[in-house]
Parts: structure tokens; sequence; C-alpha cells
């Protein structure tokens, strides 16, 4: 009986242990050049080690591939990891945010933070007592508000720029695009001097909704067009053979079909009004107390009573504005994850 | 018989067949028209409100109003008047935005285009999923936390690199500081908005980039360019408008942004040049600061102060959008 002879598989690609070495070399080269930096120069901190870290695999990587590959490499490596390095820059302050708002936020967190309101106790009390219960009813009647204004005119501006294509739609696709950058003081500012000042109402809740509608109205708009653009001409030009009008096409076959991208839309609106600041100090006077008719009388709301709770300056109210921000945190990133989920999904 | 009879029936009469739109069509029509043009009435509505209230301080002033450094309201809040005139001049504010937004876009713009640049040619698969996830949420971060961590985190670290630029690049006169206050400067306001703007920034180039034709790209590689000259030669020229409306877009957000700006800075009303210097000011943080002590005069002014930045950060946008959309129908 014969043995077969098996070939060992071979993988000429791979590289040698003896060819990792000066990569090796260079990790170890950051490693040791970090610690030395850290200890021996003025630099100091995380930061400082971040960036004395990024600056040795620049000169690591490039000095590598230079010997290695010449000098034509050596250009490609030094910009390959200089684009790694600004990246990670980029995304430094979402992790320092995260991990900043997570140790300090749930501090000040007790079962009555959710269910008591502030207007028994000043925000200098100990934190166990008051909470954001008005503020987190106040910021959900603001959004529904806001929602039912600028839900239907940004889907209706969609629906204009593409269904109709009407004349002056490309007008008002900039107009759309240009609004989307107005800034939120702007937008407090135009509904008090609007709506407010003047005309003896009083700041409310509504007024806020107003305010936010505006910034809300672009982001909701930009995002329907994109939705409605990817729904196929086919389904249209199907409703329109099967004898339906322009109205019954769009009304019982185009949306339908942009249904979870239209809701993608929505909430992403949302998530962009959910923490403004700026337009609810000029319109909705901020209160301390539960208020359930947002035409009346001050509204309080959760980025009002982090503000009230930042400019009064004290460790009480400090561990108050961090625990209301954790709040307003999450209820963003569950309404982005959300919203990632939906417009995943195939229409 | 039967057969004449039944030429009898009735033949129906043949739809009437026009191209004039039905009742329901008509109505749906104008109904969405109205609906498109309300992006248009608000814009409008905003200019003309402001611009009334703010009319009667403007044509007093005149040019003084963005010329003048001083911001003085006569009238006290009760009621009675002052001793001296009011005057009211933005001017410092307007150098403050401008110089918070420069450093804003000198900062954030470069690592905006690194990591757009990142994203689309060097990032795997998996890592680009995660990054672009990070990055879009960032946007949706609302700008009283970045307020709020800009001023308990970054403020020590701000500090510390401000001293370090002013030890050794002190001889700039940007770097200068006549006292040694270092918080609260321009300087960290614009690390703040420069992160804040690195979203937007990166999105925008990120489109553009991934409009790059493919055959361009793979031209240069087949004549031996490394991802770098690759990038270099085809990608970056290519993109160059779109990096250019993303700054514009980045500088006209950091000119409104309010609330993280006012929680940093030090509103002084002055003229600051020197960045690392604690003190500076922002249109929007003016408004802020003033608004809620302001008499009725006072108050006409800060409207006229918003129908400025209004103005500015709406022409901004437009510029913008214009250079952008240029370069995205430029390419085959």
């Amino acid at each position: 009986m014969s043995t077969m002879l098996v070939p060992k598989p071979i993988k000429p690609w791979q590289r040698k242990p003896k060819e990792m070495l000066p990569e090796v070399g260079g990790v170890f080269f950051v490693v040791i050049g970090t610690w030395a930096a850290i200890e021996f120069t003025g630099l100091s901190g995380k930061l400082g080690a971040f960036i004395s870290a990024s600056l040795l695999s620049l000169l690591a990587s490039t000095f590598i591939s230079n010997q290695s590959r010449g000098k034509s490499a050596a250009k490609n490596s030094f910009f390959g990891t200089l684009v790694a390095v600004f990246s990670i820059l980029a995304i430094l302050p979402v992790i320092s945010i995260f991990g900043t708002v997570l140790i300090k936020g749930t501090k000040g967190i007790y079962i009555g933070f959710f269910t008591n309101d502030m207007s028994l106790s000043s925000v200098n009390d100990p934190l166990n007592s008051g909470g954001i219960f008005h503020a987190i009813v106040g910021t959900l009647l603001l959004i529904s508000f806001a929602m039912l204004i600028s839900v239907p005119l940004g889907i209706l501006t969609a629906l204009y720029l593409t269904e109709i294509k009407g004349p002056g739609s490309r007008l008002i696709r900039f107009l759309v695009q240009a609004m989307s950058g107005v800034p939120s003081i702007v937008a407090g500012l135009f509904i008090y001097s609007a709506f407010i000042s003047g005309t003896g109402r009083g700041f409310s809740g509504f007024m806020g909704s107003l305010a936010l509608s505006i910034l809300m109205l672009p982001t909701v708009a930009r995002t329907a067009e994109e939705v409605l653009l990817l729904i196929p001409s086919d389904l249209r030009e199907a409703g329109l053979a099967l004898g339906g009008t322009q109205w019954r096409t769009v009304a019982m076959v185009v949306v339908p079909a942009a249904k979870s991208g239209l809701i993608t839309a929505v909430i992403l609106g949302v998530a962009r009004i959910a923490g403004e600041t700026a337009p609810l100090l000029f319109t909705t006077g901020g209160g301390d107390t539960l208020n359930l008719n947002p035409f009346n009388n001050v509204m309080g709301s959760v980025p009002f009573a982090i503000w009230k709770a930042l400019i009064s300056g004290s460790a009480e109210s400090n561990a108050r504005a961090w625990a209301s921000i954790l709040v307003l945190l999450v209820m963003v990133m569950v309404l982005f994850f959300v919203a990632r989920k939906l417009g995943k999904r195939k229409i | 018989m039967s057969i004449t009879e039944s030429a009898k029936v009735a033949i129906p009469e043949p739809r009437k067949i026009s191209t004039v739109p039905r009742f329901s069509d008509r109505v749906f029509r104008v109904v969405v028209f109205c609906g498109g043009l309300s992006a248009l009435i608000i814009l409008a509505a905003i200019a003309i409100f402001l611009g009334i209230r703010g009319f009667s301080i403007l044509s007093q002033t005149g040019l003084r109003f963005v010329t003048q450094y001083e911001w003085y309201s006569a009238i006290n809040t009760d009621g009675t008047a002052g001793e001296e005139g009011s005057t009211f001049g933005i001017g410092a504010m307007l150098i403050g935005t401008i110089i918070t937004a420069l450093i804003a876009v000198v900062i954030g713009v470069p690592i905006a285009v690194a990591s757009a640049l990142f994203l689309n040619f060097y990032a795997p698969n998996s890592l680009r999923g995660f990054l672009v996830a990070v990055i879009d949420l960032m946007a949706a971060f609302p700008s009283i936390l970045f307020g709020l961590w800009a001023f308990n985190i970054l403020m020590p670290s701000g500090e510390y690199w401000a001293k370090i630029l002013h030890k050794y690049l002190g001889f700039v006169p940007f770097f200068d500081v006549s006292a040694p206050v270092f918080t609260r400067s321009p300087f960290i306001a614009g690390i703040v908005l420069a992160i804040m703007i690195i979203p937007i920034v990166t999105s925008v180039s990120r489109e553009v980039f991934s409009q790059t034709p493919l055959d361009r790209i793979q031209a240069a590689y087949a004549l031996g360019a490394t991802k770098w000259t690759m990038i270099k030669a085809v990608v970056l020229p290519f993109g160059s408008s779109g990096i250019v409306g993303g700054a514009m877009l980045g500088l006209g957000r950091a000119m409104g942004e309010t609330v993280a700006v006012f929680t940093v800075l030090n509103i002084v009303f002055q003229a600051n040049f020197q960045v690392l210097l604690g003190a500076g000011g922002n249109v929007a943080s003016l408004i802020i600061l003033k608004f809620g002590e302001a008499s009725i005069e006072e108050i006409n002014a800060l409207m006229a102060a918003g129908l400025i930045l209004f103005l500015l950060t709406l022409l901004i946008n437009m510029a913008a959008d214009l250079i952008v959309n240029r370069s995205s129908r430029k390419g085959r």
C-alpha cells in the first residue's frame, strides 16, 4: 500500500515571521516612545499620550516603508497613517462625551428623578429631592406639536419636489437646503418677534413647538425627498396605468411604499429638535411645574431644565444637569438607532 | 326580428378622453404646492418680522450698528432712563463670531476631510459602518451637551494646549496674550465648534468623494499610483469643490451656534484678536446674554442683531449649496 503524498498547503503570499519583524519593532517603538514621552517630557494626560503615540506611529510607519519599499511607499504610508489618526481624532470626542455623561450622569439619577418635578425644590437642593418629570412631559408635548406642524409640511414639500416637479422646484429645493442652516436662535427670535412680543401673549409650549418646527421642517423634507426618489417609477406608472389619478397613485401606491423611509425622516427630524435649547429660551419660559396645556403658561422641557441647572452653578445643580443630559442623550440615541434600523429596511 | 331588437340596446357613449386633470388632482396639486411653498414663506417671514422689529435701531445707528463695539442700554429694566444715551453696536461680537468660526473651520475641516478619505478609501467594511454610525450620531448630539462637556472636560486640556501654543508660537501676534488668562478663550470655543462641525463636513465630503468616477481611480492605479498618489491626483481634484462647500456649510453652522459658545466663552465687548486670551464673543451668545433683562429698545436691537446673523448664515449656506451642487453635476 502506497501512501498518498499530500502536499502541505503553502501560502506564498503569507509573510514570514522574519518579514513581520520591522512592524513588531515599530509597535514596540511606539509603545515605549509614548511611555517615555509621558514620563520625561511636558506632555501629560490621555490626550498627550494619544498625540505622542500618533506622531511616533507616523514616524515609524514612514521609516519602515522607506527602508523596505522606497520613497513613494514611505509617502503613501505616511498619509495613510495620518488619515487614520485624524479619523480617530474625529471620534475621540464622542468616546469622551459618552464616558463623562455616563459617569457624571448616573450620580444624579434616582427613581424620583423621573416622577417628581421641581415645583417644591430649588435647583440647589440635595439630589434626592425634585426631578424632571415636568420637563420630560414638556419635551414630549413640544415634540408632538412640532411634529403636527412640520411633518405634513415637510412631506408635502418632498412630494412637490418629487411627484409634481412643478415650476420652481429647484428654487424650493435650494431654499430647503438653505433653511437647514438657519441658526436655532434665529428661529426662537422670529417666533418671539412675530407671536409673543407686543401681542400680549405670554410664553407657552405651543410657541416653542412653532420654533422647533422651523428647525425640523428642512430635515424632514430633505430625508423624505431622498426616500421618495428611491421609489421606482414603475410603481407610479403602474398606478396610473390602472386608471388611478395622480392623487390616488401618490396616496395609495407611492406613500405606502415609502412608509418606513418617511418614518425615518420624521424620527431624524425629532432627533434634530429633541435637544434644542436656544429657541426654547425665547418661547417657552421654562416652568418648574407640570403643565399639560401647551397654549397657556410656561412649559418646562429637558434642555431648559439643563440650562437652568447649568447657570445656577452649584455642585447639586451640576449633578442634576448631568443626570438630565444623560436622559436626553438616551432619548436621542434611541431615536437615532430606531431611525437607522428603519432606514436600512428595503422598500 | 331579434337582430333589430338587440340593435336597439343603447350603446354607451365613449368615455371622454381629456388631458385636463380631474378635480381631485387639481386639489391635490394645489395642496402640495402650498406645502412646498412653506420653506419660502417661513424664510421670508423670518426676514420680514426681524426686519420690522430691528428697523428702528438699524435706521438710527446705520452702519455703526455693525462697526461699533459698545452695547449699552440707557433704559433700565424698570423703565427708568439711565444717564447716557444708549448705544448698540455688534462690531466686537461680529469679529468674535468670525474668529471662532474660522478657528473651527481651520481645525475641523482637515480632520473631517481626512476622516472622509479614511472612510471611503482606507477603512475595512466592518469598521466603516461603525465609524459612519458614530459620526452621524455625533451630528444628532444636542449643542447643550457639547457645551456642558466642553466646559467640564475640554477646558483643562484646551487650556494646556493653549499654553503650549503660547509658549512656542507666542511671537505670532495671534498667539500672544496680554494677560495670562487661558480659560474660556475663543480658541477653546473654536475647538468645540470644530468638533460640532466635523459630522456635516465629513458627510458632505464623503458624498462628493464617493462620486469619483471609478474608471479614473482604476486608471490611476493602472499607471502605478500608490493609494495616496491616486487620492492626490484623482479624488482631491474631483472633490475640491465639495470640500470647499462642506467647509462653508461648517462655517455657517459655527457662526450660528449659540448654547455651546455661550457656555464656554467669556463674553467681553472688545475686539479681541488674541485667540488664546479668555475674552471674546459671538452674536448668538450676545442675544442670549442680553435677552433676559432687556428693555423694549434693547430687544429691538437684539432683533436687528438676529437679522444680521440670519442674513449672514443664509448667504453662506446658499453659497455653499451652490458650490456643492456644481461639483456634483461636474463629473461624468
